[in-house]
């Protein structure tokens, strides 16, 4: 039996509305208890700022398309480099770091959970073969199901039993968390360097359009019960004037009832897709409709995908846009089209403050976080690596926490920015409470993750602490900003399950994470259906054979599976 | 007992529907398989025990597992520069492990690419790679471009299972839905079977791409009368047969790749591939041969952040192919230890770097005899993965399957003889630290 003890610590935990109050936390074999004995290991905070554990719903960080990120990019390997020790194995990469890097970076900034955006069925041992290297945090990935054949053709045809069946066996086989959505009939149209351009657009050959294909799908979720919401890349993204395209994409979900205390709908990265304008000379920041429209409706929650100057890797399920990026920016494009599923790009970029579609893109970002009232409602990401590495949180952090911090940004980002966004008149400042909000807290309760002891610090949550060398009470984030940034790049103490992975910024043990999948049973005729569709599938178009498709078990070394019935 | 969805663990097309018979213990059947794959698997003259020889002209003497293995970690252990090469034949289960063995010993990991699609990875640093998975070509390519590859002889299944004879959801006349255009400099097997063949001179592919590239972009003008040998009307009519494709795929091989201009080809025939984009869809993809050559390049990359080529001497992954590749080492008689495991580097390598394997301990991690045992000191026979062990594999095109296992063998595998190395090799280097 093990057991720790944090003393003095002002904690933030929203989840169980502690709010700053000073007080001790106790663990006990890996988990959050009321109290213990005499025995236990004291870390005296000493009024310090402790956090629940990160957690980060969405990012990009294993799989076929962060490997040709790899590939594609040794120059990027070669940056963030350090050397192994006794305890570690070697660092590289900075949009793109190595298995290790990736554990150990996240740690060190006092995260403890990260969900992968984006797993391919039929890539998805790949996927796991990375997530079961990457050290110290805990894992899960949403599934691509937006341009599959199998749930177009149920969809087509009117059978939703038989859709449920297949995304439950699709979740099954690539051992999968939630549903992911992108850019819905854009990857079958790609399939022939096609796109579709809006959500009632027809997609090739399948006679069903993108409305359906998200209703269909974000029904069919609730239905099954799942703890995560469908969670959406929208149509159009990365042109001027999606902002339309998002706000009716949101409207087909209006109407959803979610089944859980959760949102019904998750929209990613919506920098992205909150342009107004009709090309890139009139390009301009919607934030302001989009966070009306999230300040008017509770059912949804999105995420920022904030863009970071500098070198970025942009790696999606939406081939097309990629297409595209790499011919604008002449840059180097990886297409990866995945048979009867999806597809994908990857394009690296950098994003220059002095180029003014990049800078309106920044202040998308951070408008987003502040226009939108309820902090639970937006979480702060990057989309690592498309808007840019997530070891650049800390900087978010502070930009949200700090106008004086985001005018020393904004002097140095093209002045035509400030034409075409509301950034610079944006006073509000965020508090040490918004922001555990808005980087654990409510990507757990998004994920469905909470009742799993995740995102919080209640008694029997896993015992994921983070503290920070600041004492929120003698520190005013607003003009302290980098010191406080300095904080939250390296934590004090990084606790995953009670046990101490880094201090002060340094690894000090390497546990293995777990992973999270979901099963759902769906015993109804649409089972049956749905095997007989699959079947022929398998047989006349998959180049792989039914029986060595599916994830064996082998890859999920520490799996927690948690089960759900579809009604 | 018939065993059904038996990967075969011999080309990069990593055929998923085998059907074989074992009776106690042994196959006695090989169905659906190509001859070179079947006969991999039904199996030959392996080696039985380890073996040892202190001079390589001498004769091998046998010796335990324990001694070889022990041997192997000493010399490991001491040497300032090993090579530790091949890896292709083998699962990624032992990959991992033996990256991690380069990291404790700061040796030099290399694949078999550095002889075969190295230049590939160099094309696509410079380019990227528009890709997909062999699906997606079979469904939808109504033109299939092979240059410099003869599947005929080195992947005998890929045209009827993938490529050109198959059928497909919108390719569902198979053969007579594709138009087949073979790029090559003889008249190989594969292009007996093409719509088209154009005959390229030895180390003109180059000049032949940029030529098509130019007639797509509509530059046509500025093309000579003949281009590589090919007369400039045949390279329009195949220009405009790409450009009228609704789907193409261009599958290259090593007369792509080891030809004049190496890399650099691979980098024009990504731009290509990329400019025809606007066009149509079009996909390009390396041919690769090992079963799991492609899965070296994963899992390095994501171990290392690099592909091959990776210099662990430092601490952390270096690589500069062009310096950190075996034959740049071999041949400038830096390496002063090899470990040859799954590839054999005595039958690729050129003659001054076998030269140099020559002078050096050789340690050889193989179930098989080949050139490598001639010049080996060290020789730790193994399982044959895939047919005695199971574990994953990278199929040509990036997609990851679980190799089975058919029979029982007792044979360590070569995931554990790598772990006992490192367990000794970290004895020795802690005893000595
Ligand atoms: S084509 Fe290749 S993988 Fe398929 S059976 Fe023949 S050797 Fe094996």
């Amino acid at each position: 039996m093990s057991e720790m003890l944090i003393k003095n610590a002002t904690v933030y935990d929203p989840i169980n509305s502690v709010n700053g109050d000073l007080m001790d936390v106790a663990v006990r074999n890996g988990k959050i208890v009321d109290s213990v004995g005499n025995s236990a290991q004291i870390i005296d905070a000493g009024g310090r700022l402790v956090y629940p554990g990160g957690v980060d719903a969405h990012t990009h960080i294993a799989g076929s398309k962060v490997n040709i990120g790899r590939v594609m990019r040794p120059e990027d390997s070669r940056l963030g480099i350090k050397a192994r020790t006794k305890l570690t194995r070697p660092y590289t990469g900075y949009t793109v770091p190595n298995v290790y890097a990736m554990g150990y970076r996240y740690a060190e900034m006092g995260y403890t959970t990260a969900f992968e955006a984006a797993i391919p069925i039929l890539k998805a041992r790949h996927t796991h073969e990375e997530l079961e290297e990457i050290p110290i945090i805990d894992k899960g990935g949403l599934t691509l199901f937006g341009s599959n054949w199998m749930v177009m053709d149920a969809i087509r045809e009117n059978d939703q039993d038989r859709l449920a069946a297949y995304v439950a066996w699709g979740l099954l086989a690539s051992r999968g968390w939630g549903v992911k959505i992108v850019n819905p009939g854009g990857g079958e149209a790609w399939g022939f360097g096609k796109n579709v351009s809006g959500l009632d657009d027809t997609v090739p050959n399948f006679e069903v359009t993108p409305r359906q294909i998200i209703r269909n799908l974000a029904e069919v979720n609730e239905k099954m019960n799942l703890p995560h919401s469908i969670h959406l890349h929208c149509n159009n993204l990365g042109k001027p004037g999606n902002y339309e395209t998002t706000l009716a994409s949101f409207d087909i979900c209006k109407d959803i009832k979610a089944s859980r205390d959760r949102q019904a709908l998750h929209v990613t990265h919506v920098q992205f897709n909150a342009w107004g304008g009709n090309h890139w000379g009139d390009m301009e920041s919607k934030s302001d409709a989009i966070a009306d429209y999230l300040n008017k409706n509770d059912f949804l929650t999105i995420d920022m995908g904030q863009l970071i100057f500098g070198s970025a890797t942009t790696m999606t399920a939406d081939g097309p846009v990629q297409y595209a990026n790499a011919r604008l920016l002449k840059s180097r494009w990886s297409n990866g089209d995945v048979e009867l599923e999806d597809s994908s790009g990857v394009t690296p970029l950098e994003y220059h403050a002095q180029n003014y579609v990049n800078g309106i893109m920044w202040a998308i970002g951070l408008e987003l976080a502040l226009l939108t009232k309820d902090p639970w409602q937006v979480l702060m990401t990057t989309d690592h690596p498309n808007g840019g590495p997530y070891v650049n949180y800390p900087q978010v952090m502070t930009l949200l926490m700090s106008k004086k911090k985001r005018e020393e940004a904004m002097s140095k980002i093209a002045e035509k920015t400030f034409e075409r966004t509301s950034i610079a008149g944006i006073d509000r400042e965020l508090d040490w409470y918004d922001i555990a909000i808005k980087t654990r807290a409510a990507h757990a309760k998004v994920l469905g993750i909470v009742e799993n002891g995740k995102g919080h610090l209640g008694v029997g949550a896993d015992a994921d602490i983070a503290i920070y060398d600041i004492k929120p009470d003698q520190t005013d984030a607003t003009t302290e900003y980098n010191r406080v940034e300095a904080a939250f790049r390296r934590s004090a103490y990084t606790i995953k399950g009670g046990v101490v992975v880094a201090k002060d910024g340094e690894i000090t043990a390497t546990p293995m994470g777990r992973t999270y999948w979901v099963r759902t049973k769906v015993d109804n005729g649409g089972y049956d259906r749905m095997m007989e569709d699959l079947k022929l599938k398998f047989r006349n178009y998959y180049s792989v054979n039914m029986a060595n498709y599916m994830v064996q078990d082998e890859y999920v070394e520490h799996p927690v599976v948690v089960d759900t019935e579809y009604k | 007992m018939i065993i059904k969805d038996v990967l075969c663990p011999f080309c990069g097309c990593l055929c998923d529907d085998l059907a074989v018979e074992v009776e106690n213990n042994k196959v006695v059947d090989v169905k659906h398989a190509c001859k070179i794959g079947a006969s991999k698997i039904r199996g030959h003259d392996r080696i039985k025990a380890p073996m040892m020889r202190d001079d390589k002209n001498g004769e091998f003497r046998e010796v335990s597992y324990e001694e070889a293995i022990n041997e192997s970690a000493r010399i490991l252990a001491k040497s300032k520069r090993p090579l530790l090469y091949g890896w292709a034949n083998g699962l990624c289960e032992m990959m991992k492990k033996g990256i991690l063995l380069t990291e404790e010993v700061g040796g030099i990991i290399d694949n078999t690419a550095s002889v075969c699609h190295g230049p590939s990875a160099l094309g696509v640093h410079e380019k990227g790679l528009p890709t997909g998975t062999l699906g997606q070509f079979a469904n939808r390519a109504d033109v299939v471009v092979f240059w410099g590859c003869n599947p005929v002889q080195a992947h005998p299944r890929h045209m009827g299972r993938y490529s050109v004879f198959n059928k497909g959801f919108f390719a569902n006349k198979g053969r007579r839905s594709r138009k087949v255009v073979v790029f090559d400099v003889r008249k190989t097997d594969t292009a007996n079977l093409a719509d088209e063949y154009v005959q390229v001179k030895p180390g003109e592919d180059y000049m032949v791409l940029s030529a098509l590239r130019a007639i797509v972009a509509g530059k046509g003008d500025v093309v000579p009368d003949t281009v590589g040998g090919v007369p400039k009307e045949k390279l329009a009519e195949v220009a405009e047969t790409m450009k009228a494709a609704k789907f193409g795929i261009v599958y290259f091989g090593m007369g792509l790749t080891q030809s004049r201009g190496k890399y650099k080809n691979i980098d024009n025939a990504v731009s290509l591939i990329t400019e025809l984009n606007a066009h149509g869809k079009h996909s390009i993809i390396p041919m690769r041969g090992h079963y799991n050559v492609t899965g070296f390049g994963n899992v390095c990359a994501w171990e290392t952040g690099f592909i091959n080529a990776v210099d662990m001497s430092r601490g952390y992954p270096y690589y500069n192919p062009g310096e950190t590749c075996s034959n740049d080492l071999l041949m400038r008689e830096e390496i002063d230890a090899a470990f040859i495991i799954a590839g054999d580097a005595g039958a690729h390598f050129p003659a001054q770097s076998i030269a140099r394997m020559g002078k050096v301990p050789v340690i050889q991690v193989d179930p098989f005899h080949n050139p490598t045992t001639e010049m080996a000191n060290i020789v730790i026979p193994t399982k044959v993965s895939g047919v005695e062990l199971e574990g994953t594999a990278y199929r040509m095109d990036g997609v990851s399957l679980r190799m089975r296992k058919l029979v029982d063998v007792d044979f360590p595998s070569d995931e554990e003889v790598l772990d006992k190395i490192i367990a000794k090799v970290r004895e020795i280097k802690g005893a000595s630290s």
